[in-house]
């Protein structure tokens, strides 16, 4: 398919002898808004980090804007912009100076980043605080610096894991705007996680379940909701995950801490 | 090179920027000169081994750029616990650029600490013997404020988290500062102690900038400089495998 912005077959992670993603495969299309739900460490983030490079598969083939994310990197890396779980700014940093580096290290050309730093600090609202250091932001804002970050170098592909956790209403409703518009007007295709299921249902175009490393059933809520006879996404969701709480740590992959737990115990090193 | 230079002005401003850092680190190192500089003086002077104060000041600068090169290797873990690694690991760019980047700002930093320790020698009273040798003896910092600060970077590429990095910094750098010829010639040390400073390369920094500063040398001002440069390939080589190891 032309039309096909990412695209994952048969993806297996392995972490010596815990198989985080068990043979995943999926197509997100280009303009698309993509869920990828699914209980703590079912497999999301381990996904999410094959996708923007960080891990490699233990096999299969992941494409991101037609580039082999593993054999093409840099160009995949370009395709994309992501807002990462954790934070991830220098806060001893200002605002603009974190925009100017992220810009840099994109290379982007000295005549266009002043530019589209102020346009994206603009739309985030961020432009007055733009010389203030980031240990003083609160947390809403740094989000909203995260995101605007990763649009600066005009990503086809976004990545947003948990981007809402710990927002505001106010915030959150933003930035589902804004992110819509981006999908509608300049076509950019988005990948999100979330454990707020009315957030996924209001805004996802398509759904994937994942759990235990494993895709358990995709579609719009509408057919997410047929195939489970059930009303709303949430029915749906716990239907197929079932309703019992998950242990972060047992599962051992679900970030980068625990991953790492998850490496010491295989003694993959 | 744009990238080079943005990721070594980064390190700058976060040092320029911490203010009580810059003078807590100096403390350590002043304390040291006067303590050690005046109190063992007046038994050295007594043993008729000349001026002690002007053979302890290339080890205390040297003990300088040791610690500073460590804390400023730190800066990966930093970056690794608070996730702004994750932010330079998915960009389009190599790993041994954001290391190099990253290095060579800590060693600015680290020749910058340097310099301010000699200067405050110099208010108390120490003087090169030649001034034109200044200038080499600022090309030997250098390189061993580089080599440091690979060690640094690539020490906290293994480690995860403050604790261990500590426990590290009690293993190696310690050792590496008192077991080498920083405090004490070598020349009447029990053998041990003079095989283990022999193969420390930190007594071949201390001992080519007391060559060019005061016109002492145990090894020999060409061994030193073997020494050192074969010291900074290796712990690049070092810094650059553990750096690619990084897994988030």
């Amino acid at each position: 398919m032309a039309n096909t912005v990412i695209s994952a077959k048969d993806v297996v992670k392995k972490f010596g002898d815990v198989t985080a993603v068990d043979g995943i495969s999926f197509d997100v299309k280009k303009g698309e808004i993509f869920a990828f739900l699914g209980p703590n460490g079912a497999g999301k983030s381990t996904t999410i980090k094959m996708l923007t490079t960080m891990l490699r598969p233990t096999s299969g083939e992941l494409e991101l804007a037609g580039h082999d994310v593993t054999k093409e990197r840099d160009s995949a890396r370009k395709a994309f912009g992501i807002v990462f779980q954790d934070p991830s700014l220098d806060e001893e940093l200002s605002a603009y100076e974190n925009m100017e580096l992220h810009a840099v290290l994109y290379g982007m050309s000295r005549s266009i980043r002043h530019k589209r730093i102020q346009e994206l600090l603009e739309l985030v609202e961020l432009w007055g605080r733009k010389d203030s250091m980031i240990k003083t932001f609160s947390g809403g804002m740094r989000r909203r610096l995260e995101i605007a970050r990763g649009l600066l170098h005009e990503p086809k592909i976004l990545f947003l894991d948990e981007p809402t956790l710990g927002l505001d209403t106010q915030t959150r409703n933003l930035m589902w705007n804004y992110v819509k518009k981006l999908s509608d007007e300049k076509g950019m295709t988005i990948f999100f996680t979330t454990h707020y299921l009315d957030e996924a249902e209001a805004v996802a175009e398509r759904i994937a379940i994942i759990d235990h490393g494993k895709i358990v059933a995709r579609g719009t809520t509408p057919e997410l909701c047929k195939q489970t006879g059930t009303k709303t996404l949430e029915d749906a969701y716990l239907k197929l995950t079932g309703s019992m709480t998950r242990d972060d740590d047992n599962t051992g992959n679900n970030n980068g801490l625990n991953f790492k737990t998850a490496l010491r115990n295989t003694r993959l090193r | 090179m744009d990238i080079l230079s943005t990721l070594w002005l980064r390190q700058i401003r976060r040092y320029t920027r911490s203010g009580s850092r810059i003078l807590g680190t100096l403390g350590q190192p002043i304390l040291m000169m006067l303590a050690l500089g005046y109190g063992i003086g007046a038994i050295y002077k007594q043993a008729g081994a000349g001026d002690y104060m002007e053979f302890l000041v290339p080890g205390i600068v040297a003990q300088t750029v040791l610690l500073s090169g460590v804390f400023w290797g730190m800066i990966i873990l930093q970056d690794k616990r608070f996730g702004f690694l994750s932010e330079l690991l998915v960009a389009p760019i190599s790993r041994t650029k954001i290391l190099l980047g990253s290095a060579s700002g800590g060693a600015t930093i680290s020749i910058i600490q340097g310099l301010l320790v000699f200067a405050v020698a110099g208010v108390l009273g120490f003087r090169p013997y030649d001034w034109l040798l200044v200038i080499p003896a600022f090309f030997v910092l250098a390189f061993m404020c580089l080599a440091l600060a690979f060690m640094g970077a690539g020490i906290a590429s293994m480690v995860d988290d403050f604790q261990g990095f500590q426990g590290i910094n009690n293993l190696i750098v310690m050792p590496l500062f008192f077991l080498s010829s920083a405090l004490y010639p070598l020349n009447n040390v029990p053998d041990f102690l003079r095989i283990i400073s022999t193969l420390n390369p930190v007594s071949y920094m201390v001992d080519a900038l007391r060559y060019l500063l005061i016109n002492q040398t145990h090894f020999g001002f060409k061994l030193d400089v073997v020494v050192i440069a074969g010291t900074c390939v290796a712990t690049m080589t070092f810094a650059i495998n553990r750096f690619h190891r990084i897994q988030m």
